[in-house]
């Protein structure tokens, strides 16, 4: 009697794969802001324990459902504390510092969790979430690792693609990843060249920079794609229609949290988006990952 | 030097008017207690009273009510505090400056304070990670407030300087330079934004639109000085602003030192103004309306309309800031945002009532 009503709440609180504990309790009421932190959280199996979530928490379908704390940027130290977290996971682009040492003055429970655009820096991440979370993230952040240096030789051997990511083409003037970004890092990984490396951070191309650059390609933000009309209203945009694209038609449509996450997600991303850049190249299948 | 007494204006004082001032302190003490009470964190009555116990040193702090006491003194408390002070400063600058420019549009953005803060803000927010790297973070919690105040006390002193020719301010002058100095500082700013990372326009966005979330204890002392103490030396001032509404050459012969209070009141506004802005970012509405909400119920004595100004002030960001915190929980909305979605519909309502009343 007193076993089954024990056991059965117990069976049904468990995630379907809780990565094995390491030590101490895993903690039950987890805030996770930042979408790869969130995505770290969920891969570990703890996703159930995860009682807000940030704006940019946009994956495993899931954490729609969940409370949400806003933008990443604007926290709200009160809004947070009311949730009564045992665990605070806050990406390091978190923000504004004041309201990060406000909750460290009223002695919240958080973690910063450092965000590094690159595979093994996906693979740190994990870690650093495991940690936090008395997990083990061995098993996930050795086989993200893994996943993401299967691809760096195949890709190395591809002719590198000059290519352009835009975040959104409204107003006419595409709003372009230059240097710094995690857009940046993640056309280096898929073989690509980022012709944008005048500036840092995003910007709005003008036409006659456009020119200049000559991409060959677009990668573009899905959703953006589709408010600006699909490919032929794209092109049709003068800092579009001047440069080599209009001609290949080769505008790519990517999730930006799927490719600029580097998250678990981060080595099917670059394989995904490296095929889009480079049809038909021969790069080795990455196993199912029940994360991905 | 003696501005305040040096006039003393037969005027009676409004017999309503004698209800204001602690009306207006009523209904601040009511709103910091409300701020300090209320929010999204639900704080039970024991762990107000264990917290009470704990701050008088009386009883040590319960374990289990740890969370109370850290949302009472550390998260709500100089909330409460700073947004009573910079509301304050707000308010009584506010009604300082449309005394000065004897202009009902007056707020303390016509001499340049809160644009000169966000050029400087939105500088710090841009430049302010390249020149710090990674202890940006760090530094950023007084680079940011001292690059805002630096910046709107350096464009109204600008702005002064410019509207001063021959020892005598013109506030024609004063206004147009204010004009021309908000339009300067616009440019740079947008320059500025034009040039920040696509993060960066947000933070900026996030600034322009006001927060009380990083109030510290550590900024307490800071705000006390430059505005609560500049705040009341305004309230000192109302007796030559009064002598003012006659128009400068009448307060000239009445005995007023016209050029010193003038100066005083640009500085004593500035100063409020900009180390208030500097902690929460751009707070609009407070300084325009409040004054006239206090002169559509009380009339125009400065006596009145300035400490008035400076107690509803308060009280209207505080409340605004308990809303702001709420409404939205676990997020929060921009504290400069609720200040005008509650004021502004208030300030018609009174304006349509005032009209009716003249008209019957």
């Amino acid at each position: 009697m007193i076993t089954r009503r024990m056991v059965l709440p117990a069976v049904a609180v468990a995630p379907l794969a809780l990565a094995r504990r390491a030590r101490g309790a895993t903690p039950t009421r987890i805030v996770s802001v930042g979408g790869a932190v969130t995505e770290a959280v969920f891969a570990l199996g703890a996703g159930s324990h995860v009682v807000a979530v940030d704006l940019t928490s946009r994956f495993p379908a899931p954490v729609r459902d969940l409370p949400q704390i806003g933008y990443m940027r604007a926290l709200a130290p009160e809004g947070l504390i009311s949730l009564h977290p045992d665990l605070l996971l806050l990406s390091a682009d978190s923000g504004p510092p004041q309201t990060i040492e406000v909750l460290r003055a009223a002695g919240a429970p958080l973690r910063i969790i450092p965000e590094e655009p690159s595979g093994p820096g996906a693979a740190r991440k994990i870690l650093a979430v495991a940690e936090a979370l008395h997990l083990d993230g061995r098993p996930v952040a050795d086989a993200v690792l893994a996943d993401w240096v299967a691809l760096d030789a195949p890709i190395a051997a591809l002719p590198p693609v000059r290519a352009l990511f835009t975040l959104s083409a409204a107003r006419g003037a595409p709003l372009v990843a230059g240097r710094k970004t995690q857009a940046d890092a993640m056309l280096r990984a898929c073989g690509a060249a980022n012709v944008a490396q005048g500036f840092e951070g995003y910007r709005p191309l003008s036409a006659e920079a456009a020119a200049q650059l000559a991409p060959e390609a677009v990668v573009m933000m899905s959703h953006a794609l589709e408010e600006t009309g699909g490919i032929d209203a794209l092109l049709a945009i003068p800092a579009l229609a001047v440069t080599p694209v209009a001609r290949t038609r080769r505008v790519l449509a990517a999730d930006g949290s799927y490719v600029l996450g580097f998250g678990p997600r981060a080595a099917h991303a670059r394989r995904d988006l490296a095929l889009l850049l480079h049809p038909g190249a021969a790069l080795p299948p990455l196993p199912a990952r029940s994360w991905t | 030097m003696d501005v305040s007494a040096s006039v003393a204006l037969a005027t009676p004082r409004p017999r309503r008017g004698v209800a204001l001032l602690p009306l207006g302190l009523a209904l601040l003490a009511a709103a910091m207690l409300a701020g300090v009470l209320l929010g999204p964190a639900r704080v039970t009555a024991s762990g107000l009273f264990a917290a009470l116990l704990d701050a008088l040193g009386l009883a040590e702090l319960p374990v289990e009510h740890a969370r109370d006491a850290a949302v009472l003194g550390v998260v709500r408390a100089p909330r409460v505090l700073l947004g009573a002070l910079i509301g304050s400063g707000l308010g009584a600058a506010g009604a300082a400056m449309q005394g000065l420019f004897r202009n009902p549009l007056a707020d303390p953005g016509l001499i340049g304070v809160s644009a000169g803060a966000a050029l400087a803000a939105v500088a710090a927010i841009v430049f302010g990670g390249s020149l710090f790297g990674a202890t940006a973070g760090l530094v950023g919690l007084w680079m940011l407030p001292l690059a805002a105040f630096a910046g709107g006390l350096g464009a109204t002193l600008l702005m002064a300087r410019l509207g001063t020719v021959g020892g005598v301010t013109s506030v024609a002058t004063l206004l147009l330079a204010g004009v021309a100095v908000n339009a300067l500082a616009g440019a740079l700013t947008g320059l500025l934004i034009f040039m920040a990372d696509d993060r960066q326009v947000r933070d900026i966005t996030f600034w322009t639109l006001g927060s009380l979330a990083g109030a510290r204890w550590a900024q307490v002392p800071v705000v006390l000085l430059l505005v609560g103490i500049p705040s009341l030396m305004l309230c000192a001032l109302a007796r030559p602003f009064n002598a003012l509404l006659l128009g400068e050459a009448e307060a000239f012969h009445l005995g007023t030192r016209v050029e010193s209070v003038k100066r005083f009141a640009i500085v004593l506004a500035a100063i409020a103004v900009a180390a208030g802005v500097a902690f929460t970012g751009l707070i609009g509405f407070v300084g325009l309306v409040v004054p006239h909400l206090v002169r559509l119920g009380f009339g125009s004595d400065h006596r009145l309309v300035l400490p008035g100004a400076a107690l509803l002030g308060g009280a209207l960001l505080v409340l605004a800031d308990l809303l702001a915190r709420s409404l939205a929980a676990p997020a929060e909305l921009p504290v400069g945002v609720v200040t005008a979605l509650l004021g502004a519909p208030f300030f018609l309502w009174l304006l349509r009532r005032r009209a009716a009343g003249g008209a019957g």
